[in-house]
């Protein structure tokens, strides 16, 4: 049934999106997106608007509470103090809620409107799956509920009162059987692989890295939620290319010059070992802050590009960090070369306000 | 009413109960939800017909995520009108709903008895469905644009208002007809009194003061009329009074401040009415209703209520705790003169003069205090140290915040200052023709700490928005004065203090 309130919402989340009511948008209250909790929990703020009303301003800071403690201890139960701290009256309104890796996928696909992948290949395998999802009142034995059954027999049995609490004895007759009933879902199998790359030269400072990190885990949200299962390799390069494990990836500082092609080398090799493009969806990702060794050098990258791996990946992204040292100079070769190449996505990462963008940009073809 | 016969003998039987108790309600309906429509309910404050605006929507989100992830849970509604409407949710046990009717029946009587609430409209079911009618028909003849953004800007005013007025005559009333003079009769300003009083009553030397000044006043009034004559604090008011607004503009705010003024005195008695309903459904509870094997499940779920978080203040325990102590008090006559000019610890540890007045006291208290009154009157010194409360601040230094202060004093006159004016800043219309423009001039009465600036210019816009003239604001930053401007292009930020020397 609808009900009354659903206009209000759909309303409330028309404006939050900003597709009405612009002027509302600066209102509105974000927490930070991203905080993983355990192994699939995060935790995301709701989006608030607030009413601009004439109040207090944050210099307060003090108030009421009960319980131990002498003067100068910190008042119990508050929350470590993880930089939450300052400028916080936005904070009184976020509601912080657990949701899984899934729905928050959900989410950002909403958010961004991101289209669904169409995924590549002939090797589109469907495999069905039966899931049992109900309770119907025919079936083969096989599928019985029990328990169901009983609770069928007693309620019959009570209704007509030949229910003895003295005698429990409780006899279903064919009418009272329950059986398990199952819906056929098809779900398509698909592989895919991620290849993040990224420059770790001397220029990409820590705050460079953060960003990347932040983006490529919601990449890879959006991702695991389009493919079952889904394979992860990361590079790092500087003058020379290497795979490492996640951890390092993220952590790595070296030093040094920076040689893009060494990383697109390894990854075109990566990829004619293991992933084979007719049974893989392949989205190799580069980040970098744009300095690159030499225009010879860049000129080797777009030849890779354009010769191997465009033809073999669904989308290559390019993200370009910006960073206090970096020229910038790469993506303006890269777009120069390619325009508007369908199968390339260069996009310049100002600071992690502009991580959703970027996002949106790199799946928003659905590829 | 939708209860199960189960549970329509169990209000029944607590009703009873209540009226038995003394409690006076006005006749309550409970209406069995499904927790999403209990959060619809609750989306709409409880008035389900009510005018259609996203920000339901957003409360309504808010509520069903809160659900939905099992972080929060509404046990009960209820609504302050005649009859009196209360929500339950079906999902709930037979004990939680015990608690929660016998709760109810304390909010209804709260809400029947206490002076705060004897101006609010009790039919106030029907006027908000009159309200979401006239709102339904703006927005089909001006369009949902217009009259939701005119909401939002009305709704940014709402705390623009006067929670006193409906108590106090502010303004003297126009004199009836045939009665030129008004209430005063004497032109002179003597006030009526017996001939042996008049000495005292109409002290001869301020009448001469008095004259003096209404003369000058009247010669100065006659050159410089100030308007409004007195500083206006129900700004909303004052707006629909004198802004240049077009009929349906008119009726939203007008809708918007009935609103206000009804939901005010629930925001002025929250420590209070929530501790007296408490009282109430522990007592009944305890005392009454509970079956043996409820007791677990009951404890459980009041102590879930006051419990609360570590270190904070949960209003329904300090309002339960508070009539409590007031009722021991007055059952042993722990109170008046005598009492207090004890000096002796000891002997007033075990004072007790089996006066039995408490359950009285209580009766009366719930009748006339507010929660700045109650917490003014009853917090004890001892109530104070016995709960543990003290007074804590933000330390910049660790970004934590730490417990500054336990003493009785700076407690209490925390507690009042966070329920002073709801914990707004008091604002008040000064001058409605400033610089004799026409511009709108507002004053912030400032008493230490300063309003929030980026919020204050979108106000200011949006009274702008109403006014149609500049609108000022002065107010203080850290004691220096600044004076805040709207001109209908640019905010602008002028510091006063230099000017002031």
């Amino acid at each position: 049934m609808a009900k009354k309130i659903d206009t209000d919402v759909r309303r409330f989340k028309k404006i939050i999106r900003g597709k009405i009511r612009k002027d509302l948008k600066k209102y509105i209250t974000q927490g930070e997106l991203i905080g993983r909790k355990g192994k699939h929990l995060v935790s995301i703020p709701l989006p608030r608007l607030d009413t601009p009303r004439f109040k207090f301003g944050s210099n307060r800071g003090q108030g009421v509470g009960q319980g131990e403690g002498q003067v100068g201890d910190p008042v119990p139960g508050q929350e470590e103090s993880d930089g939450y701290g300052g400028g916080e009256e936005t904070g009184q309104h976020l509601l912080e809620v657990e949701v899984t890796l899934q729905e928050l996928a959900e989410i950002l696909g909403e958010e961004l409107e991101l289209p669904k992948i169409q995924p590549k290949g002939k090797n589109n395998i469907v495999a069905e799956r039966d899931k049992y999802t109900g309770i119907r009142s025919v079936g083969p034995e096989g599928l019985r509920h029990f328990k169901r059954t009983y609770k069928q027999a007693l309620r019959r049995q009570l209704a007509s009162g030949l229910y003895d609490p003295k005698q429990p004895i409780i006899t279903p007759i064919r009418e009272d059987r329950r059986y398990l009933s199952w819906k056929s879902k098809s779900s398509p199998q698909n592989n895919a692989v991620v290849i993040y790359m990224m420059d770790v030269s001397g220029s990409m400072g820590s705050e460079q890295k953060e960003v990347v990190r932040i983006e490529s885990f919601w990449i890879d949200t959006w991702l695991r939620s389009q493919y079952k299962d889904i394979d992860v390799r990361y590079i790092v390069h500087d003058a020379a290319a290497r795979e490492v494990d996640q951890h390092t990836f993220y952590h790595l500082r070296e030093s040094g010059g920076t040689k893009i092609s060494s990383a697109y080398e390894l990854c075109n090799r990566m990829i004619d070992e293991k992933y084979p493009p007719s049974e893989w969806n392949i989205y190799p990702f580069h980040f970098s802050d744009g300095d690159n060794w030499s225009g010879k050098d860049t000129a080797r990258c777009v030849e890779l590009l354009e010769k191997e791996i465009f033809p073999k990946s669904n989308i290559f992204c390019y993200g370009q960090v910006k960073s206090a040292y970096g020229s910038g100079q790469f993506k303006n070769d890269l777009d120069k070369q390619f325009g508007t190449h369908e199968d390339i996505v260069t996009c310049e990462i100002p600071n992690r306000e502009g991580i959703l963008d970027s996002i949106k940009a790199f799946l928003g073809k659905g590829k | 009413m939708n209860l199960t016969p189960e549970l329509t003998s169990i209000k029944d039987e607590i009703r009873e109960h209540a009226v038995e108790f003394g409690l006076d309600f006005f006749e309550t309906y409970f209406e069995m939800l499904d927790f999403d429509q209990l959060n619809e309910v609750a989306a709409y404050g409880g008035f389900p017909t009510r005018y259609p605006h996203w920000r339901f929507g957003m409360e309504y989100e808010e509520l069903s995520k809160g659900y939905a992830y099992g972080l929060q849970k509404i046990y009960e509604l209820v609504i302050n009108n005649d009859p009196c409407y209360a929500y339950l949710m079906n999902c709930n046990a037979l004990v939680d709903q015990k608690l929660v009717i016998a709760h109810v029946y304390g909010h209804s009587d709260f809400f029947k008895n206490n002076l705060w609430f004897s101006k609010t409209d009790r039919k106030m079911m029907d006027r908000m469905a009159n309200h979401g009618t006239r709102i339904r028909r703006h927005v089909e003849k001006i369009g949902v644009e217009a009259v939701e953004s005119f909401i939002d800007c009305a709704l940014s005013l709402e705390n623009l208002i006067d929670y006193h007025a409906p108590f106090i005559q502010r303004k003297p009333s126009p004199p009836a007809e045939g009665q030129e003079n008004g209430d005063h009769g004497n032109p002179d300003g003597r006030l009526k009194s017996k001939n042996y009083m008049d000495r005292f009553i109409n002290p001869p030397d301020v009448l001469a003061r008095e004259k003096k000044d209404r003369e000058s006043e009247e010669g100065k009034a006659a050159a410089f009329r100030r308007f409004p004559p007195e500083p206006e604090k129900d700004i909303l008011g004052f707006l629909i009074e004198n802004a240049p607004l077009e009929a349906w503009q008119r009726d939203i705010l007008t809708i918007i401040r009935d609103e206000a003024y009804y939901f005010a005195p629930q925001g002025m008695t929250k420590i209070m009415n929530e501790g007296w309903a408490t009282y109430w459904h522990s007592t009944m509870m305890t005392q009454r209703i509970l079956a043996d094997s409820e007791v677990v499940d009951y404890a459980d779920h009041h102590s879930g209520t006051l419990g609360g978080q570590p270190g904070g203040l949960n209003p329904y325990k300090v309002g339960v705790e508070l009539f409590r102590d007031i009722e021991d008090r007055w059952n042993k006559g722990r109170f008046g003169k005598e009492y207090d000019d004890c000096e002796c610890l000891a002997e007033k540890r075990v004072w007790d003069t089996k006066a039995g007045l408490g359950r009285e006291k209580i009766f009366e208290v719930r009748k006339i205090y507010n929660d700045i009154s109650f917490i003014d009157t009853f917090l004890t010194e001892e109530f104070c140290h016995e709960h543990k409360l003290f007074v804590y601040r933000h330390n910049p230094r660790t970004g934590q915040l730490e417990i500054s202060d336990r003493s009785f004093d700076q407690v209490k006159k925390e507690i009042l200052f966070a329920l002073t004016n709801m914990g707004q800043p008091f604002i008040y219309v000064v001058d409605a023709n400033y610089a004799n423009r026409g511009e709108l001039y507002l004053q912030h009465r400032w008493e230490g700490i300063d309003i929030k600036f980026d919020y204050g210019v979108e106000t200011l816009k949006n009274i702008y928005r109403v006014w149609q003239r500049p609108v000022h604001l002065e107010t203080k930053e850290e004691g220096r004065g600044r004076l805040l401007s709207f001109d209908g292009e640019n905010p602008t930020l002028k510091d006063l203090s230099a000017s002031e020397g």
